[in-house]
């Protein structure tokens, strides 16, 4: 008993002695030899916006992410590509990618505190690129679709969305306009029943694979607040062309610049109303802000974690490296300011669920996420000394990934001016 | 010292290695003429299967504290089992049932997203893991004399009775088992569903019912002792041979034959 106990690893073959070749150990059974996501607490319904049902969520999707993501994490990142496809049907059918989305299309009808555990549960892929791309899909490329859209584009683009068998992307920044999102230029005239759209975009999370873009796109002349709309496109329309991007992370995501050139769409493919797109988007990205905060939690515990976990063993002059007080107080340090980081989504994501408007606080989660992400991660890789400099260790990988946090879903600066404006303190700008 | 419930006839899957999981399903069979089996699906929280083990320094058992835990994934496949015997409209209940200390309601209600209709939780102090005795379904079947039908690596209905195909040290064995029976879940006998959100939601509705050991008369006293666990003694490294002559020469040699 001794012996099979402590050597088992679930495929020893305590009933494999027959040599039937047909049967074999089913691969989820193999222990794929690379450390384990964390445990999903109880003590998680112990935080005011969480329950066991959040808690039953996590150990869920716990177990998509090790057997279904996280054994295919490091061929993805390396291969440039994930497949998207795969993977989104995958937590499609099982309910993760339309958690507050209305049930007639597919969705569960939840809170918004169903996403944020749903973001925090993602956390633990063993990389940014991932969790990246079903962000998009569910909080960035469908807010607006899922609240202001007809009948008739919730079917044909939100309800294959969330059940997982299309994959969506999000057309706003171009190549010369990112943070003054205003300032775009891709057009869509009227002719007949359609619209011709010409432009482009950059910077398109899952471009290369999507199957529909939400795009915001300047439909008439006049104030630039009011003149944009948003309209879903289909990727497969002729006069589109795609052209990844390299990247220094996210490795597995396939960013692509997106050239639009006499594309024709159905009228009917607008969302709500014409010349809202701009305010649309804009109440779009409360939610892709405070997404990104949730879902930059758990890798930077894991790094803070697995960091104390290396120095602990790794020796230096006759003792742990953890033992130095400069280690050990440092990452408590860091661990406390997670921790603040949580509270502060936590509690915006609270107000949210009651209807409260949460700009200024998802504005601040995402600064501070942005701004902590590359403190830990920067300090971290210092402790792993040249280890942390190999492609072989998780922090070095986490390093690149979310040293993106800062600059996308809206760059550090966006969200300072936003702090300030609520704050009374941004001078009023010249007209333009 | 199972408890025993008085549900009347039954059959079982358990699954092979863990000391808790036991099926039930009891069969309504000269009654209908589709049988309306219930399920009893024992499930227990145990060290995640991908954990390496480690023995205590004081060696009185493995380490626990910290460690990584889930629903054993035999237990998994008796749920799934179960799962899909209700969805043939063959069963018409599944019950979740876990021994062991509080933390064995969160096994159940993983068990309810999954499927299960209900949960019972009795409640017995101290630690366990999956032991992989072999011996909660045989045990059960004795004590409730009913048939077993263990290591079953696929379940078919027939009538009254169930079909089993056992996976055993020479290959496959198919027995038949009337009802109610036992039967215990191998590897291959189904690859477990995700629980979805949709039946996580509806889990929260679903009751677990609470109970002592006392409750049903059960003495907990251990009839076993366990001395010391250690780990398995270190390979040693083999030594390579040119030929028969030598590996012959070399076992006469270290006295072996």
């Amino acid at each position: 008993m001794v012996a099979l106990l402590l050597t088992k690893t679930f495929l020893l073959p305590v009933r494999g002695r027959f040599a039937v070749s047909a049967l074999s150990y089913p691969a989820r059974c193999k222990s794929s030899g690379q450390p384990l996501t964390q445990e999903v607490s109880e003590e998680l319904s112990d935080e005011a916006i969480f329950s066991h049902e959040h808690v039953e969520l996590r150990r869920s999707l716990n177990k998509i992410i090790e057997n279904d993501i996280n054994p295919h994490v490091d061929e993805w990142e390396n291969a440039k590509i994930f497949p998207a496809h795969q993977v989104f049907k995958k937590l499609g059918d099982a309910g993760f990618l339309g958690v507050n989305r209305p049930p007639e299309y597919g969705g569960l009808g939840l809170d918004y505190s169903y996403n944020v555990a749903v973001a925090e549960e993602l956390g633990n892929i063993k990389c940014g690129a991932i969790p990246m791309a079903i962000g998009v899909q569910t909080d960035m490329a469908t807010p607006a679709l899922a609240r202001f859209g007809s009948d008739l584009v919730k079917k044909e683009f939100l309800a294959p969305s969330i059940s997982g068998d299309k994959v969506a992307c999000l057309g706003v920044s171009e190549v010369g306009a990112g943070s003054d999102v205003s300032s775009i230029k891709t057009t869509a005239k009227k002719s007949g029943g359609d619209y011709i759209i010409n432009g482009g975009k950059m910077w398109t999370t899952n471009g290369l694979q999507a199957d529909w873009m939400c795009l915001l796109a300047n439909t008439s002349d006049g104030p630039p607040h009011r003149n944009k709309s948003l309209i879903c496109l289909p990727m497969d329309l002729p006069g589109i062309e795609k052209a990844k991007i390299d990247k220094i992370g996210m490795w597995s995501s396939d960013t692509a610049q997106i050239f639009l050139e006499d594309v024709r769409v159905p009228q009917s493919y607008l969302i709500g109303d014409e010349g809202m797109g701009f305010t649309y988007q804009m109440l779009q990205f409360q939610e892709e802000r405070l997404w990104g905060a949730a879902a930059s939690i758990v890798p930077l515990d894991t790094v803070i974690k697995e960091t104390a976990d290396y120095t602990k063993q790794r020796k230096i002059f006759g003792q742990p490296l953890l033992n130095n007080q400069a280690v050990h107080f440092k990452l408590a340090e860091l661990q406390t300011e997670v921790e603040c980081l949580r509270s502060l989504i936590y509690r915006a994501t609270g107000m949210y669920i009651q209807g409260k408007d949460v700009t200024k606080l998802a504005s601040m989660a995402k600064l501070k996420g942005g701004r902590l992400a590359r403190e830990v991660t920067d300090c971290c890789l210092q402790y792993w000394g040249g280890m942390g400099y190999t492609s072989d260790v998780m922090v070095s990988r986490a390093h690149r990934d979310f040293r993106l946090l800062s600059i996308g879903g809206g760059a550090d600066e966006v969200m300072m001016s936003i702090i300030a404006k609520y704050m009374g303190t941004l001078p009023k700008l010249k007209p333009q | 010292m199972w408890p025993i419930f008085d549900y009347g006839r039954f059959v079982s899957i358990i699954s092979s290695s863990d000391v808790y999981g036991v099926v039930w399903m009891r069969s309504l069979a000269q009654l209908h003429k589709m049988a309306n089996l219930r399920v009893l699906v024992g499930v227990k929280r145990v060290i995640d299967y991908a954990v390496k083990i480690r023995v205590k320094p004081d060696n009185s058992g493995v380490v626990t504290d910290g460690v990584k835990h889930s629903m054993n994934p035999f237990c998994e496949i008796a749920m799934e089992e179960a799962v899909r015997l209700k969805e043939k409209k063959l069963a018409k209940e599944i019950i979740a049932v876990s021994c062991g200390p509080a933390q064995a309601q969160e096994t159940i209600r993983t068990a309810l997203a999954m499927g299960a209709d209900r949960g019972i939780h009795v409640e017995v102090t101290g630690k366990s893991i999956d032991g992989d005795n072999n011996q909660t379904g045989q045990m059960t079947a004795a004590l409730l004399d009913w048939p077993q039908a263990t290591f079953a690596s696929e379940v078919t209905k027939e009538n009254d009775h169930l079909k089993v195909v056992r996976e055993i040290d020479g290959g496959l064995e198919t027995v038949k088992v009337t009802l109610p029976a036992v039967i215990t879940a191998d590897l291959r006998l189904n690859e477990p569903r995700y629980a979805t959100l949709p039946n996580i939601m509806k889990a929260k509705k679903k009751k677990i019912a609470k109970h002592k050991a006392a409750d049903f008369g059960v003495d907990l006293t251990p009839t076993l002792e366990v001395v010391g666990v250690e780990d398995p003694p270190v390979r040693q490294a083999g030594q390579k041979v040119e030929s028969t002559e030598e590996l012959v020469a070399k076992l006469k040699d270290s006295g072996v034959v």
